[in-house]
């Protein structure tokens, strides 16, 4: 047991230290983002320039092997370039589904050409990927999808819609699930293809975000045609392919809970001021339920990343990574979602005051507040979650269903 | 980075588990909980012997010298097994206050005896909650007065290292001058005593910093004990399932009702957390790292969670069965509120952790 680099691993940080160094923009204040004052296009172009430079210096997707366009390095090394770059203004999620679930999923499923035609494209940012998965009648329940994919000699034709999909409006390809054969039950009549999100037939319609932003969209096709040779593993076999993309987003969601957050809190503390019986105002920072919910936020969060620490170890030993790495989301979004709350209280009734007016130390807990719900959603609901948690890793029953064995065209009829 | 225990570390925990499976049995750890021991003898006679709860003893005074590594692994077997047993204040505490602040002529005498369980030894280092403030335990340089209210194994004990104003003070108890008697405990399985001292013989531990080595020595005993938690609440989780899948009502298992599924996941995220600190708290005490106070109140606080969480919800999900004397659920109940306040509540140990917090983001 050693939380300490090895002398490989210090050497290797040493080395990414240099590269960003001499590559990146080093944050000014800890709530800076890349591409403040940017129009989203010039932000997308600079974006893609970051990528395209990571990629060429291997820091693109490290774990990938060496054919695939990675470094053949080890996931401790992922961690240590995260470690070491977020200290940087870097974009944060635009390539996250590309490399994080897009293009594993054709790492694993496509032929050797397609891999060669979109896996470095896609690394080096000139691609982005997203993921078409939810539709509006199958959410947690994704074997109930119902856009529809018919062959027509070589070719496929889809017709469908997606949503909450993550990204569409500047992508360019996708992952997509859809429904081949309707006389199977449902999760057997599912097969995956990869689309071109510029394909005559696919329209993307933006959706407003209670955030304000929007970051999501419907998709519809109508008519789209698909070689089948973008098919993603077999035909009907569309819901093992899915399953392992799902694993991928899991993992990388649950490595996203930043590391600072008591930083951030302990930050606004030192700021506001709190009053109690003993009398006061005095610095929220000294009032000991200030203090607890610090103790709190770190004890979920550092947790969070201890756990992340266990299964890089396993995996290091080559051994698969245990079930409690299905809990890393779940107690990660909830735990954002709290520290959030709690940074906002600390004003009081100031604190419902937007950034724009309270000030910029502001800004990061209140739009980790309103995005937050949806990284309680997205990649997994809380209940889906402790349903696979109660199912997979403590042996519990599955839950009732009806739906297992009808074909699907009789569960629509229903 | 390396965040698991070695092959040989886990061998080690697996001998124990494999031990404590057939000599702390539901059954031994009643014999206990109904005042017929003071203590499961021969668990206790088995751990010396292996040399396990000697772990981080030197060689040179009688132990393994393996480390605290070998020893948290120890612990969350006794924890697992509810082992009724002087483990943590022979050795989380009294050897560990010895080894840190005694002479060499002291940890001579003592340590192997301590190792070899000749004696069993006690301590009580100071907590930050206290109800009644009992006579004051006062030291004049060569003899001992005053009382220790709840001394842990104090029935049993041959010796005690006592915090007494700025000082460390080493008392035997087994001869003149002092007095003991049992007090009821809410765990009976680790009982505690009243201690009286009436001028009794006793010398100081020789260290500048009473203070330090106090908060040093109950930061690994926060460490160990958090083994302890999460050994017991992984077992209690683990019984719990296992009833809800025998079980049955409204036709159905009551392990596929999912109030109960989704409170089950809870517990289990919440005690994969407190392992993972446990783990992170094992690190820093083997390496002495300057992380330790903070790994240490983290590993407690989460641990005492789960442990507490985990017992009182396998009583209810076990229905009224887990409400009886018979079933295991509450000696779980017990031995969760004892872990979780033995050296001090939760809630000094998360103002301990934000101390450490807001110190480190100075
Ligand atoms: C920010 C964000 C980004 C997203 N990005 C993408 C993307 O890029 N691509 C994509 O394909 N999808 C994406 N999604 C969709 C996401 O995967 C779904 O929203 C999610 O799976 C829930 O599905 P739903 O919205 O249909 O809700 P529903 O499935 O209708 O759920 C409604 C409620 O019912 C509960 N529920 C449902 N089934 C059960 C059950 N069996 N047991 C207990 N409770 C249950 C849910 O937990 C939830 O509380 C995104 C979502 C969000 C919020």
């Amino acid at each position: 047991m050693d939380f300490r680099d090895t002398p490989e691993e210090a050497a290797f940080r040493a080395e990414v230290r240099a590269w960003l160094e001499a590559n990146g923009n080093k944050r000014s204040r800890p709530d800076e983002v890349f591409g403040e004052g940017l129009d989203d296009a010039a932000r997308l172009a600079a974006a893609k320039a970051w990528q395209a430079k990571k990629a060429a210096a291997g820091y693109a997707a490290i774990t990938w092997p060496k054919e695939a366009g990675g470094r053949g390095g080890t996931a401790m090394q992922q961690v240590i370039y995260q470690q070491e770059e977020a200290a940087y203004l870097v974009p944060g999620m635009i390539f996250e589904i590309s490399i994080g679930m897009g293009l594993p999923t054709v790492m694993t499923w496509a032929a050797p050409e397609l891999k060669a035609r979109f896996l470095r494209p896609g690394l080096a940012g000139e691609e982005i990927w997203c993921q078409l998965f939810s539709e509006p009648g199958a959410g947690s329940d994704t074997g109930g999808v119902r856009t529809r994919a018919v062959k027509d000699g070589e070719d496929w034709i889809v017709n469908g819609q997606k949503v909450w999909t993550s990204g569409a409006h500047f992508c360019d390809y996708g992952i997509l699930l859809t429904r081949t054969d309707w006389d199977k039950p449902k999760q057997e009549g599912l097969t995956m293809f990869i689309v071109d999100m510029k394909a005559p037939g696919v329209e993307v319609r933006p959706i407003h975000q209670m955030s304000g932003d929007a970051e999501f969209n419907e998709v519809f096709f109508t008519d789209v045609r698909i070689p089948d040779r973008y098919r993603l593993g077999p035909e009907c076999g569309g819901w093992k392919v899915m399953l392992s993309t799902l694993m991928q987003e899991r993992l990388s969601v649950g490595g996203n809970l930043p590391t600072d957050l008591h930083e951030h809190l302990i930050a606004l503390a030192r700021k506001c001021e709190w009053e109690d019986r003993d009398g006061g105002p005095r610095p929220a920072i000294e009032d000991a339920r200030v203090r607890a919910r610090i103790a709190d936020a770190y004890l979920q969060q550092k947790g969070v990343e201890l756990i992340i620490a266990r299964g890089l170890t396993a995996i290091s030993k080559g051994k698969a990574p245990g079930p409690e790495m299905s809990i890393t989301k779940l107690v990660a979004a909830k735990a954002m979602q709290d520290i959030a709350a709690f940074a906002l209280e600390l004003a009081g009734p100031e604190g419902l005051i937007g950034h724009q007016a309270l000030g910029g130390d502001w800004r990061y807990m209140q739009r980790l507040w309103l995005s937050s719900p949806g990284a309680r959603l997205g990649g997994g609901t809380d209940e889906i979650l402790r349903n696979v948690i109660a199912e997979r890793v403590l042996g519990l029953p599955g839950e009732i269903r009806s739906d297992r064995k009808l074909p699907f065209r009789e569960l629509e009829r229903a | 980075m390396n965040f698991d225990f070695s092959d040989d570390q886990r061998l080690l925990q697996d001998a124990v588990r494999t031990m404590l499976a057939e000599t702390s049995t539901s059954q031994a750890v009643r014999e206990v909980l109904e005042g017929r021991a003071s203590h499961c003898a021969a668990a206790w006679r088995n751990l010396i012997e292996m040399g396990a709860v000697a772990a981080a003893v030197p060689e040179q005074y009688g132990g393994a010298g393996l480390g605290h590594l070998e020893l948290c692994l120890v612990a969350e077997e006794a924890g697992r097994h509810l082992a009724a047993v002087p483990l943590s204040s022979s050795f989380y505490l009294a050897a560990e206050a010895l080894l840190r602040a005694g002479s060499e002529a002291q940890k001579r005498h003592w340590l192997p005896r301590i190792a070899s369980g000749e004696v069993v030894a006690t301590a009580a280092l100071g907590s930050r909650e206290r109800y009644r403030a009992p006579a004051p335990l006062a030291f004049d340089g060569e003899t001992l007065t005053g009382t220790s209210p709840a001394l842990a194994d104090g029935g049993i004990a041959g010796l005690a290292v006592l915090r007494v104003g700025g000082e460390l003070v080493l008392a035997g108890l087994a001869g003149a001058g002092v007095s003991r008697e049992p007090v009821p405990t809410l765990d009976p399985t680790r009982p505690l005593a009243e201690i009286r001292f009436e001028r009794a013989p006793a010398e100081r531990l020789p260290t500048a910093d009473a203070a330090a080595v106090a908060a040093r020595v109950l930061d690994g005993a926060a460490v160990l004990l958090a083994f302890e938690q999460v050994g017991g609440a992984a077992r209690i989780l683990e019984q719990t399932r296992d009833y809800a899948l025998e079980r049955k009502a409204f036709g159905r298992q009551i392990g596929s009702f999912q109030a109960l599924k989704h409170k089950m996941a809870d517990i289990y995220a919440a005690i994969e957390l407190a392992r993972v600190h446990a783990y992170y708290g094992a690190w820093a005490l083997s390496s002495d790292a300057p992380e330790l106070p903070r790994a240490a109140a983290a590993a407690r606080v989460a641990a005492t969670r789960a442990y507490v969480v985990a017992a009182e919800e396998g009583i209810e999900l076990h229905g009224g069965i887990g409400f009886t004397w018979e079933m295991d659920c509450h000696l779980h109940y017990r031995r969760a509120r004892h872990l979780g306040q033995l050296i001090g509540s939760e809630h000094a140990w998360r103002a301990r952790l934000a101390d450490a917090l807001i110190e480190e983001a100075a």
